[in-house]
Parts: C-alpha cells; sequence; structure tokens
C-alpha cells in the first residue's frame, strides 16, 4: 500500500539578516493509504513549510519523506496539490484546467474528455465545462481545483487552506464535498486549514501544531469525518462531543497564541 | 428608438444604469467611465475654432494653415504624391519600419526578458546592459546608427529595434516574474516537465506583460520612427513633414502631423482590440 511516512523531519531557514527560524524540529508522523489527516496551528507554525516538503517543493535539512517505501525528492504526479487560491490557469478553459494533467502526459484527446467529464460531473461543474475559469465564482473554481487534482489520479491529496477565502456556506457545502470525494477516491488527504471546526469536521486524524519550534504538540483521532459521510453536517457540529472537543482546541491554541504575544513583547522590552 | 440607442452603443454613447445613480463620482474611477459625450465636443470645438480661427485670418497660414489648405493638401498629395511617392507610399514606409524593427525587437526582447527571468547568470550578466540603456531615448543613437550604416532602410531599423528591444526585455522579465508561485507548483504536481511549465505555465502567464510591453513599444516605435525620417530619409511620413517645412509648406507639414497622430492613435485601438481578444483574462484575476 501507498503509506505515507514523515520521518524526523527538520526544517531550518536562513533568514537574510542571518538569523535562523527552526520552521520544524522532528516532525514524525506516518498515513496509510485512505486516512485523512487535518492540521491545525496558529500562523507561522510551519504548516504550509511541511505540505511543501511532503509535496517535494522544499528539501528538508534534516530526515525525509517516504512515499510507498519509495523516498521522495521533488515533486511529483502522485502527489496532488490544492491550493487557497488563483492556482488556476486563467487562459485555459474549466474543463483544459481539468485536462491539464493528463495532458501533460500526452493522454490520448477522448480519454481525457472522458475523465474530465466524468469528474465535472463528480464535483458539480458539468455545465462549465467550457466556461472560462475566471468568470466562476470562488467556491466553483475550488472545485474546479479539486476536480484537476483528481484527474491525475495521485496516491496523495495536499491541501493547504483550500477552503480559506471561501464564504462561511459555500464552505460548509465544500466541506461536504471533500468527505464525499475522500470517500469515493480512498485517496490519502493532508488537509491545512485555520479553522478548528474545520479540522476537527474533516480530520480523521488531527494535528495540532505549536511554533519555534515548529512541531507536533497534540494529535487527536476523531469520530466525525467518518460520522460526516452519512449524518448531517450541521448536527454533528452541533453535538456535545463536537463542542467539547472544538473548545479543548481553541484553548490550547488561544494559550499559544498568548505565549507567542508575551515572546513578541519581551523581545520588544 | 432602438435604432438610436444601437447607435449610442456603437459610438460608445449608452450610459449605464448604475453609474448615473452614483453620488459619489469624485474619486470613483468607474463614475467617469462616460465621457464620450464631452469627446464628442471637443473635437467638434477644436474642428469650429480651427475653421472660424483661420476664416477670419487671426493668423498668419505660414504659421497654421486653414484646414481646407489642408484638406487640399491631402486631395492633392492623395492624387498626385509628394516628392517621388505616393500618400500611401509613404505611410507604408514608416510603417513598413516599425513593424520590421518592432519584430526584431519582440524577436530578440521577449527570449532576452525570459531567459533573465529564469535564470540568475543571464539576469546578472544583462542586467548592467538593460539598465544602462533603458534610459537612453532612441533618438541618441540617431548618429550612430547614421554613421554605421548611412541613412537606408537599415540605420532606421536598427534604431527601431533598439528602441523596441528594452521595453520587451522588461517586459517579459516582469511577465516571467508575475507567475504565482502556486501555479508553477500546480503545474509540477500534475507532473508537468520543465519545458511544459515554460510553455504551458509560464508563457501564456505573461502574454498581459508582454502584451503591455507591446503597446509600449509600438509607441515608442512610432515616436521614433517619425523623428528618425525628419533627420534622414527619402521617404515616410516624417521626411513629408520635413521636405515640406523646408519650403515653409505648412499645409503639408499640418497634414503629416494629422497622419501621424491618426496612424498613432489607430495602432493603439488596434493593439487593444488584439489584446481584448487574445488575452481576455487579463485583469481578471
Ligand atoms: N522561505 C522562507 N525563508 C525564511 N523563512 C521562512 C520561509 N518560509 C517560511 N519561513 C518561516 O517559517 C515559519 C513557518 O512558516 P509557514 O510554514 O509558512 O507557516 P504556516 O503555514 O503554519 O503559517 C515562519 O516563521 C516563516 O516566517
Ligand atoms: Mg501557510
Amino acid at each position: 500500500m501507498s503509506d505515507l511516512v514523515v520521518n524526523n523531519v527538520s526544517m531550518v531557514f536562513d533568514t537574510p539578516s542571518g538569523d535562523q527560524v527552526e520552521a520544524l524540529q522532528n516532525v514524525s508522523f506516518s498515513l496509510k493509504q485512505g486516512e485523512l489527516l487535518s492540521i491545525l496551528g496558529p500562523s507561522g507554525c510551519g504548516k504550509s513549510t511541511l505540505m511543501n516538503i511532503v509535496a517535494g517543493f522544499l528539501a528538508p535539512t534534516a530526515g525525509k519523506v517516504s512515499l510507498a517505501s519509495t523516498e521522495l525528492h521533488g515533486p511529483g504526479s502522485d502527489r496532488g496539490m490544492v491550493f487557497q487560491q488563483g492556482a488556476l490557469f486563467e487562459w485555459l478553459s474549466v474543463a483544459e484546467n481539468v485536462g491539464f494533467g493528463p495532458m501533460m502526459k500526452g493522454t490520448p484527446k477522448e480519454q481525457i474528455k472522458k475523465t474530465v467529464t466524468e469528474l465535472l460531473q463528480i464535483v458539480g461543474l458539468q455545465d462549465f465545462y467550457d466556461k472560462p475559469v475566471y468568470e466562476l465564482s470562488g467556491g466553483m473554481q475550488q472545485r474546479v481545483a479539486l476536480a484537476r487534482c483528481l484527474a491525475n489520479d495521485p496516491d496523495v491529496i495536499l491541501m493547504d487552506e483550500p477552503l480559506g477565502a471561501l464564504d462561511a456556506l459555500t464552505r460548509e457545502k465544500m466541506q461536504s464535498l471533500v468527505l464525499k470525494l475522500w470517500k469515493e477516491t480512498g485517496k490519502t488527504i493532508i488537509l491545512i486549514t485555520h479553522s478548528v471546526e474545520e479540522a476537527l469536521f474533516l480530520g480523521e486524524k488531527l494535528f495540532v501544531m505549536a511554533p519555534r519550534p515548529g512541531r507536533i504538540k497534540q494529535q487527536y483521532e476523531l469520530p466525525f469525518a467518518e460520522a460526516g459521510l452519512v449524518e448531517d453536517p450541521r448536527e454533528i457540529k452541533a453535538s456535545t462531543e463536537f463542542i467539547s472537543k472544538r473548545e479543548e482546541i481553541l484553548s490550547m491554541i488561544w494559550d499559544m497564541e498568548e505565549e507567542i504575544m508575551g515572546q513578541v513583547e519581551m523581545a520588544g522590552d | 428608438m432602438v435604432l438610436i440607442q444601437q447607435v449610442k452603443q456603437v459610438i460608445g454613447l449608452s450610459e449605464d444604469g448604475l453609474t448615473k445613480r452614483k453620488t459619489v463620482t469624485f474619486g470613483d474611477t468607474s463614475a467617469v467611465a462616460n465621457g464620450r459625450t464631452w469627446s464628442i465636443l471637443s473635437v467638434i470645438t477644436m474642428a469650429v475654432v480651427w475653421y472660424v480661427g483661420s476664416a477670419l485670418e487671426f493668423i498668419n497660414p505660414i504659421f497654421w494653415p486653414s484646414p481646407q489648405a489642408v484638406w487640399e493638401q491631402f486631395i492633392n498629395i492623395s492624387g498626385e504624391g509628394y516628392r517621388n511617392f505616393s500618400l500611401l507610399e509613404h505611410i507604408w514606409a514608416s510603417l513598413y519600419r516599425i513593424l520590421i524593427g518592432f519584430a526584431l525587437g519582440c524577436l530578440v526582447g521577449v527570449p532576452l526578458g525570459f531567459a533573465m527571468g529564469l535564470s540568475e547568470v543571464i539576469k546578472g550578466w544583462f542586467d548592467p546592459v538593460v539598465e544602462f540603456f533603458r534610459p537612453i531615448p532612441p533618438l541618441a543613437f540617431i548618429p550612430l546608427v547614421i554613421i554605421w550604416s548611412g541613412i537606408g532602410e537599415r540605420s532606421k531599423i536598427m534604431l527601431l529595434f533598439f528602441a523596441a528591444l528594452w521595453v520587451m526585455v522588461i517586459a517579459a522579465r516582469a511577465g516571467v516574474g508575475s507567475v504565482k508561485l502556486s501555479k508553477i507548483h500546480a503545474a509540477y504536481s500534475l507532473g508537468a516537465s520543465k519545458k511544459q511549465v515554460l510553455l504551458h505555465v509560464i508563457l501564456p502567464n505573461s502574454l498581459p506583460e508582454i502584451f503591455t510591453g507591446m503597446r509600449v513599444a509600438m509607441g515608442i516605435c512610432w515616436g521614433t520612427v517619425v523623428a528618425a525620417e525628419l533627420v534622414a530619409a527619402e521617404s515616410g511620413v516624417g521626411f513629408m513633414i520635413m521636405a515640406a517645412s523646408k519650403f515653409l509648406a505648412t499645409d503639408v507639414v499640418v497634414l503629416g502631423v494629422i497622419i501621424v497622430g491618426l496612424i498613432g492613435y489607430s495602432i493603439d485601438i488596434l493593439m487593444r482590440k488584439l489584446e481584448a481578444k487574445l488575452i481576455p483574462w487579463k485583469g481578471k484575476t
């Protein structure tokens, strides 16, 4: 199976002023094929850095990442990315965006068309096949981004705050879509978010990260994503279990932010 | 009624209802979008002032000719030509020079700009050259190019090549720089090779900047070719103006100036139309 293993990964950035930022310190975890992990943490705690390392855009200063027992160096089509916004190709239509990966591989035209039609059906955009992407709403654009990523049939899907720029209602719908796609495709998914609720609802596993140095502070195994496949999302989010977890995590992050503020104040003195 | 509405739309006189109802108009740039009525009035006023002014002989026609005189010269030169060439030949001579010079400037400038945007070595190497030549007005090189290749076509094309080159280098480099890293990352994650990223992401992504550069370069080229023809040429609109001035034929001079203005304006309109057609996503991201 295509298990993802992150082994003792550390990342130290040299800033131009000569300081060093420890963006990640000895981060280790592993995900089985088909697991859904959400990552939460105050900004600057190394979430994006971790994702970029898994995606292969950054080489860690120490440690390694492997997928299906093969060590990873550089990006590849086995790991698909969904970004917050603006990563679609405006010069291409919806269908051409979705078919980009297969086209790069030289897949025959008819087959690309078939895949694209199918995927647009799944994300509910079958009527927008030939539309330019810049005419779509933010939520629709993220659907295109999801479909584009799936068209390549990656083993792992990496999402860096994919729903961060959407309004609350669209966001809830998209969360359900992510769960549906997860169920139907059986992909391993890592999703970064700054919404505690989203992290709880979408994460089968949830890591809360802490900054300076960036590390995994707390890990959770959660039942909500599994439940979200069948039950009403609104009810799950209103359940006492969900709310108590939410408050627990919120107060943890709150404390972290306080600590950061304290450090900043001390440094300022 | 419908017909009037359509005519208004074609000449850009139809206002949209929302804009009309806006109360904050000072500072809201969209609220000043409908100025076409005033433009038409302004042109008519200028024409009337010119006509009446010359009819009342306010100004000596040697300094500024009457519209009739210019019009007569236009008919005359359109029929018989001026100094061995027909009017169209003069216009074509100028256009031909800028087309060749501009095309060469793009052909060299765009790849060089791309290379500079993609490679540290090439950027470092060419930066001093580009930054040095960029602020120099192309006209400053006229004496040099005349020494190099005389007053023939080659010297003018070389001048225009230089005029377009730096603008295009900088536009292409800015185009590469404007690509969002997430687009590049997305492409690599979708399995694209370096070459595919260049061809399918960096190149199309930079088209808006390149096109803006082309519009600027075209404007500079047009100004430069007329000026270059003023100095040394045997044909072209600039040459027409210069030759006429030696005989104090202000009507021909003004005719030439009007033609220069109209063609320059048309080129820009054409480029803008082309831009809207080729790069419909510009400004919408
Ligand atoms: N290219 C870089 N150079 C220097 N420091 C960086 C770079 N990228 C990220 N960092 C630093 O690493 C830390 C983690 O950043 P990031 O992973 O983007 O955090 P997050 O995504 O959790 O908000 C931050 O302190 C950030 O300033
Ligand atoms: Mg981030």
